[in-house]
């Protein structure tokens, strides 16, 4: 009899371990499930696709409802940057919106949390794109949720806009619909290894990743780049622990290399970093624009002191019509301006002004989505807070300015006070 | 149970012994088996020598898994306990860890706030995280008893099955109340263990020079302090079901609820006993799990607590030494196959891989040995 709950007990351990062994961060690749979902749920989606062209014959009532949805995860882990894009968004619809209002509209935000899990992203886009009011939407801060996300938008032709994602699979399915304000991964990571083996000086590097299509993506850019300039890649790993990385970290150990490379989020860096530490490794750490957050100084204390970091987001230091958002923000939401805000106000911004540009071209009456989404890639020289914004035809930007910067100081009100040590501005590069 | 005199002394040496011995013994025998396949895979590979990479690691990886096995050990206890005297396996136990763990972090994330960890010199801060880890082991403890009070003891005599599937109930009910209170409370749900103390600071054993550049071969004064405290904690343990009154009526329980009732024994009382100390403990490693690995969510008991089990069983469940051996070798077991698994497989088998190797191995001593290591006829029944 005993021994018949042991073994029941065991066999509910195998079927939770198997449940278990797919937490949160869903690592499985994107691209199956983005490539099965047009030909699913085509049919689903289109109906409500065509509801705002059917209401175009009644003239625009004052007051007509304009959405634009915001999806970002506003809890768990990632929570703080995600949060900062919502605000930034929201603020920007706040400030911004008069101008259709005197054209009749009412603007309302639509904030969903993603999560930062595939799932959610989805669902949640199922139901935006359900919603007929709904005609743009700021969003994603994973790419790895805005991959199958955006299959969802495609196919309603709602206009994206992201303040974020750096997957190159983002723009290169060459949707008409889905846009980014940010640089690219395949460049993120070779401006990484370029920096490593030119200013840092390394020789052996090895690379760790959390198997999500943005950190993994970013390290495999990473590893090809550092190859051809003829560094020692000592081991490639992914891992989705989330507290102990005895396992991946004892390895570097002994492989003893110059530089650990991490591609992924801080909630996970700033653990490795802390750990490999006390592990004794004293190789240098660079990391991708997911360990932009003062969150890696609570996680990692001290030893942030010196990392590296690459990222698109500029410091808002470097930007001089920042200084007003800055004050904005603090005064709006009462707390420090976070990576990714002045972002999400651009990515706003840009949705804004491409469904009033639609909205004049359909002589003031309410567009379409596909009208939106072409005002929307038409946007040239939008001068944004992070720069000057021009879409080229698979909606990246022609020219995104990458940055690599050094952590200072390891008290988190301190982040941003991050050192640029080299800026770059780079074309976007050929679309395939 | 008979009645025999207890010499103290001889209670507290006799665990420590068995640990010792434990210990030293499973860690020989899994680092024999280690130095033996490095030794025969040695001329697979050119780029590196095998054998000199799996010497110099060699410490840390033990120091490694015998930190994680007592932690393992400490939570494994709550589930022998429980199910000692109930027949029940309690899957909520990883709960009351995790609970444990977020009641200690609060403390010295408040203690931060207040600026009185800044300036901790060593004894100071050894008090201030023993004082965290007694009050993760008050919070747990409670909870561990008022979850028996409200959900386990009306269905006491209901059928098996039917206590494990409220337990897995419990256990998601509480993961969603702490996840609950903690977003409500914070706005996010995962909380930093903080950062103070000397206990980051390292003890260099020696140096070994590999391919022109040393290595410090150190032990962290954190893993000392682990492993301290996981000592103080079995012995104490020990002592308390094997040398007192209490353990004595503990164990009749386990023996035979209704002869022990027969003997004057309050068997719903020693029950609720049985699971506060088996929660308290649990509360304990959840605190000493944070100031290992930094960060508590509220669902980071779910995994250590399935390990632990693991370790139960594998040591023999119901036996509170087999649980205490078989953390230990679930421990060690993992940080050999997390460290080595790549190397010898050439990177084909990353580290990912090492719980499955822990859980085949779990397989194969339970095909050959179905009550666990040290179950059946040597089983001292808490």
């Amino acid at each position: 009899m005993r021994m018949r709950t042991v073994s029941l007990a065991l066999l509910l351990i195998l079927a939770m371990v198997v449940s278990a062994c797919a937490p949160a961060p869903e690592p499985s690749a994107p691209a199956p499930a983005a490539t099965e979902a047009p030909a699913a749920d085509a049919a689903a989606t289109e109906p409500p696709a065509e509801e705002p062209a059917a209401g175009e014959a009644a003239p625009a009532a004052s007051g007509t409802v304009i959405k634009v949805a915001t999806q970002s995860p506003l809890s768990g882990p990632q929570s703080v940057l995600g949060t900062a894009i919502k605000n930034g968004a929201q603020l920007a619809l706040e400030q911004n919106s008069a101008k259709l209002q005197e054209m009749g509209f009412t603007v309302e935000l639509a904030p969903f949390d993603d999560q930062a899990t595939p799932d959610t992203g989805v669902a949640n886009a199922k139901q935006i794109v359900g919603d007929p009011a709904v005609l743009c939407l700021v969003g994603h801060l994973n790419s790895g949720v805005a991959i199958p996300s955006s299959e969802e938008y495609h196919n309603a032709q709602l206009a994206m806009v992201s303040p974020a994602n750096t997957n190159p699979l983002i723009t290169t399915r060459g949707y008409p619909e889905v846009n980014r304000i940010v640089g690219r991964d395949d460049v993120q990571g070779v401006v990484g290894a370029e920096f490593a083996n030119t200013e840092m000086g390394v020789k052996s590097v090895y690379i760790l990743h959390d198997k999500t299509a943005y950190g993994q993506g970013i390290a495999e850019f990473f590893r090809q780049k550092a190859e051809e300039l003829g560094m020692n890649v000592l081991g490639f790993e992914g891992t989705e622990e989330q507290a102990n990385f005895d396992s991946v970290l004892t390895p570097i150990l002994a492989a003893n290399p110059d530089l650990v490379y991490f591609g992924g989020i801080y909630s996970q860096g700033g653990l490795i970093l802390k750990q490999m530490r006390e592990k004794g490794i004293t190789a240098q750490f660079l990391g991708p624009d997911g360990l932009d957050s003062s969150e890696m100084a609570n996680l990692a204390g001290d030893y942030v002191k010196d990392m590296y970091f690459t990222t698109t987001a500029g410091p808002l230091s470097l930007f001089p019509k920042a200084k007003q958002f800055i004050a904005d923000y603090e005064a709006r939401f009462g707390e420090q301006v976070q990576p990714y805000a002045a972002e999400g106000f651009d990515a706003m911004n840009i949705c804004l002004n491409g469904i009033a540009a639609a909205v004049e071209a359909n002589g003031g009456a309410l567009p379409s989505r596909a009208q939106v989404a072409a005002a929307v890639r038409a946007t040239a020289d939008y001068d944004g807070i992070t720069g000057m914004k021009t879409f080229n035809e698979i909606g990246d930007l022609t020219v995104a300015q990458y940055f690599v910067k050094q952590v200072k100081s390891s008290d988190p009100a301190e982040w941003g006070a991050a050192e640029v040590v080299k800026v770059l501005d780079i074309p976007a590069p050929a679309s395939n | 149970m008979h009645l025999r005199r207890v010499n103290p002394f001889k209670e507290i040496l006799r665990p420590l012994g068995q640990l010792l011995i434990f210990i030293a013994g499973s860690a020989v025998v899994i680092s024999a088996i280690t130095l033996l396949l490095a030794v025969l895979l040695r001329p697979t590979r050119i780029d590196i020598d095998i054998l000199q990479t799996t010497l110099v690691l060699l410490p840390q990886v033990l120091i490694d898994g015998i930190t994680l096995g007592f932690m393992y050990a400490i939570i494994a206890m709550g589930y022998t306990m429980v199910y000692g005297v109930l027949e029940f396996i309690n899957f909520a136990h990883g709960e009351f860890v995790m609970f444990g763990a977020f009641a200690g972090v609060e403390l010295l994330i408040w203690l931060n706030a207040q600026g009185m960890l800044k300036t901790a010199e060593l004894g100071l801060a050894l008090v201030w995280i023993t004082l965290a880890v007694l009050l993760g082991m008050v919070v747990a403890g409670s909870l561990a008893v008022t979850t028996e009070r409200l959900a386990y003891r009306p269905l006491r005599g209901a059928p098996r099955l039917v206590p494990l599937i409220a337990a897995i109930g419990v256990s998601f009910l509480l993961q969603d109340t702490m996840r609950f209170l903690q977003s409500a409370i914070n706005g996010d749900f995962y909380r930093t263990f903080p950062e103070f103390g000397p206990f980051a600071q390292r003890l260099t054993l020696f140096t070994v020079d590999m391919n022109g550049r040393p290595i410090d071969v150190a032990i962290q004064y954190k893993a000392i302090m682990l492993i301290a405290f996981g000592v103080v904690m079995l012995v104490a343990l020990n002592y308390l079901v094997n040398a007192t009154r209490l353990g004595k009526a503990i164990r009749s329980v386990a023996q035979d609820q209704k002869t022990a009732a027969l003997m004057g024994i309050d068997v719903n009382r020693i029950i609720a006993l049985t699971f506060l100390i088996g929660g308290a403990l649990g509360g304990a490693a959840g605190v000493l799990w944070a100031f290992r690995f930094t960060r508590v969510d509220p669902y980071m008991g779910f995994i250590p607590g399935l390990k632990a089990f693991t370790a139960a069983v594998l040591g023999g469940i119901g036996s509170i030494v087999g649980a205490m051996l078989g953390g230990m070798v679930l421990g060690l077991l993992e940080s050999f196959s997390a460290a080595y698994f790549s190397i010898f497989s050439r990177g084909a088998f990353g580290a990912e891989y090492k719980d499955i190797f822990a859980f085949g191995i779990l397989i194969l001593v339970l095909i050959f040995r179905p009550q666990g290591l040290l179950g059946g006829k040597t089983t001292q029944k808490a």
